[in-house]
């Protein structure tokens, strides 16, 4: 059985960059995200541990409702690399 | 059955080749001199950990042999045979010896794991200097505090961690001479004001360098630990504690010649300097060392690419892999694990069995403190486990379970009935001091015993089994936290007026750290001032201190003399009666 997924609009790329960035602040608020490339590493970036890596694993299971499985996890070591992957688990609701 | 009442019994096969088979006779015949005859030692008596570790290995035929080998982020991997370490190591000690950097005097580093933290340690061992690691996870405010207490003199970092964290407080810090920065990926054009080139240093230095003869009694280590109250405590731990890393390496950890090892602790913490560095090396093995942080997919690829042996590990990693189930662990193909331990807190039954599933071998809990300076209490490779236990003490460590009478304790000789546990003095490995803290360190012992400061109780056949701490210290993935230092570094806020820190219960990390604050006239609870005040505990702490999360209360309940009740704060997280606390000791 799947999770009801929450009723959302298609998310363009940009906005899905918003989710995770704040899901990130929600765990590191201290961490400067403006300047954040699509290729630096999160955990260094914002001086992650792995709880808090988990804890913004779960920020992001809440606010987009997808399942992350822990195989995954590697997927999400960029901005960049995340967002492409959170976009390739919401399709088709994703565009742009 | 539910796992708790399980008894995973060994093989005779397996009993067969472990370095101690039978706990009775090896207890029985067992001595800490027989111990340190295993040593090679130096002319006159003299002891020297980082000879131990590296250059008689040399001195045997066995330099060609690999010590380190080095897993970078970004797939890179660099090998250290014996001989390269102990030349790596020679020119450490001849850049603090150009720097007239001396006997006794602290060396610190706040380094990730590289190379050049595993060079550095041992390279002050070598010239009689002492070395103390600090965690790079930790904020400015635990690093001024320790390299403060330390009166450290050297300081061997990245620039990034530098800039980060130590620039701003350096000028707290009168004692550090030196701040010697290792190349990273961040290096800019021009290096920090103050500080010198790793690097460069070490070119300029010979690769030959005459091991200080050092005493056995002096120090050689300084590991930070965390109290209820006050400052945090630097524990002291001599040359003599070599014996104790080898015998542990040994009888705990069954270390056999050709293992290649791996010890996922970081050497920020004691776990990662005894077992990450040193005892491994004191047998002339292959550890692995991997700079990246924890990710169950990496690691499976690890202990399989790297044919890992003997496995040192955690129990927050081990519920963290349990999350993905033990189909992913056996999805690479075979491992060739022997023996898989852990440490850091207990670890529970299921994760125990769940070593079965994963590697078909059980995971094998263990017990041990900073100022212990290495393990005491083990499940052995040839000795039953009963998930849940942390086993029986070491051959040549009496532990007993003790209640405090008066100004004196009392044996607890009756089974299964809770006590503070505590270790008879005298293992070779046993602090011999907090820095500057006489009082502390003795408070610490009554008569012949060493108290812990944990609870436990011990069963019928002699197995010890953890119940909590006496006290407020909090136990997150491993990792002991102070309340005090949190508390402290929130009521730096200015909205805050008070702070109280508690471990809340959690299921991956035993506990994580939670702050309730009550905040000044003119300041009103929201998300947004939450938010500040996480991110203001963590730019002061750094992650591996600060809170995880944050609660605001109207005010917090104190005590007649005016001391937060960090126990009343705990049972209302945990919905216990307010009246009892009592029932608080088992809950952590």
């Amino acid at each position: 059985m799947t999770p009801e997924q929450p009723a959302r609009e298609a998310m363009t790329a940009a906005q899905l960059r918003d989710v995770v960035v704040d899901a990130l602040r929600s765990v590191a608020p201290e961490a400067d995200a403006a300047s954040l490339g699509d290729a630096a590493r999160l955990r260094d970036a914002f001086d992650l541990d792995s709880m808090d890596f988990l804890n913004v694993v779960i920020a992001l299971h809440t606010a987009l409702g997808v399942d992350i499985p822990e195989a995954d996890y590697a997927k999400l070591q960029t901005l960049g690399g995340a967002v492409a992957y959170l976009a390739s688990r919401l399709e088709p609701r994703v565009t742009g | 059955m539910t796992a708790r009442h399980v008894t995973v019994h060994k093989p005779p096969e397996v009993a067969a080749r472990a370095n101690l088979r039978d706990y009775e006779v090896t207890r029985a015949a067992f001595t800490w001199a027989s111990a340190r005859a295993e040593l090679d030692g130096l002319p006159g008596g003299a002891l020297n950990i980082a000879h131990e570790a590296v250059d008689r290995h040399v001195a045997h035929g066995r330099g060609e042999h690999l010590a380190l080998r080095w897993l970078g982020k970004g797939g890179e991997v660099r090998d250290l045979t014996y001989r390269a370490l102990s030349e790596e190591t020679n020119r450490f000690a001849g850049v603090l010896r150009a720097l007239g950097v001396g006997r006794g005097d602290r060396v610190f580093a706040l380094l990730p794991r590289v190379p050049a933290l595993y060079v550095a340690c041992l390279g002050t061992l070598k010239n009689g200097s002492v070395f103390s690691p600090l965690f790079s996870a930790f904020g400015p405010e635990p690093i001024a505090a320790r390299v403060g207490l330390g009166e450290g003199r050297v300081l061997v970092t990245t620039e990034a961690l530098y800039r980060k964290k130590v620039a701003p407080i350096r000028h707290t810090l009168p004692s550090l001479e030196h701040v010697l920065l290792v190349a990273d990926a961040s290096a800019g054009a021009e290096r920090p004001a103050g500080t010198r080139d790793y690097e460069a240093e070490m070119r300029a230095a010979s690769a030959s360098f005459e091991v200080v003869a050092t005493s056995p009694s002096d120090m050689a280590l300084l590991h930070f630990t965390s109290g209820t109250t006050g400052k945090p405590k630097g524990a002291i731990h001599v040359h003599e504690a070599v014996v104790a890393h080898h015998a542990t390496g040994k009888l705990a950890l069954d270390l056999h010649p050709d293992d290649v090892f791996w010890c996922t602790a970081d050497p920020g913490w004691v776990t990662g300097t005894s077992y990450g560095i040193l005892s491994p090396l004191t047998h002339g093995i292959t550890s692995i060392i991997d700079e990246a942080d924890f990710d169950a997919e990496r690691w499976y690829a690890i202990l399989r690419d790297q044919r890992v042996t003997v496995w040192y590990t955690a129990p927050t990693a081990v519920r963290m892999m349990m999350r993905s189930g033990a189909a992913a662990a056996r999805a690479g193909g075979a491992h060739a694990l022997r023996f898989i331990a852990s440490v850091g807190e207990p670890l529970n039954p299921e994760a125990v069995l769940w070593g079965l599933e994963a590697f078909d071998l059980p995971i094998h809990d263990n017990w041990w403190q900073t100022e212990t300076g290495g393990i005491m209490i083990a499940n052995y490779a040839a000795m039953d486990v009963r998930p849940g236990s942390m086993g029986r003490p070491l051959p040549g460590v009496d532990a007993a379970i003790v209640r405090r009478v008066g100004s004196g304790v009392e044996v607890v000789t009756s089974p299964d009935t809770e006590g503070e546990l505590a270790l008879r003095r005298g293992w070779p490995s046993m602090f011999r001091g907090y820095l500057h803290d006489d009082e502390r360190y003795a408070k610490c012992f009554v008569g012949e015993w060493y108290l812990t400061g944990d609870l436990a109780r011990r069963d019928a056949d002699g197995y010890y089994w953890f119940i909590g701490r006496a006290d407020d210290v909090i136990k997150s993935a491993g990792h002991l936290i102070g309340p005090f230092e949190v508390e402290s570094a929130l009521l730096e806020h200015p909205a805050v007026a008070e702070a109280g820190v508690i471990g809340k219960p959690d299921p991956v990390a035993m506990e994580v750290v939670k702050a309730f604050v009550s905040l000044k006239p003119g300041h009103a609870p929201s998300e947004s001032l939450r938010r500040e005040l996480l991110g203001f505990a963590r730019t002061r702490l750094g992650p591996a201190v600060a809170p995880k999360e944050i609660a605001f209360l109207p005010s917090l309940p104190r005590t007649r003399s005016g001391k937060i009740m960090r126990r009343l704060l705990k049972a209302r997280e945990l919905g216990l009666p307010e009246g009892d606390t009592s029932m608080l000791e088992g809950a952590s």
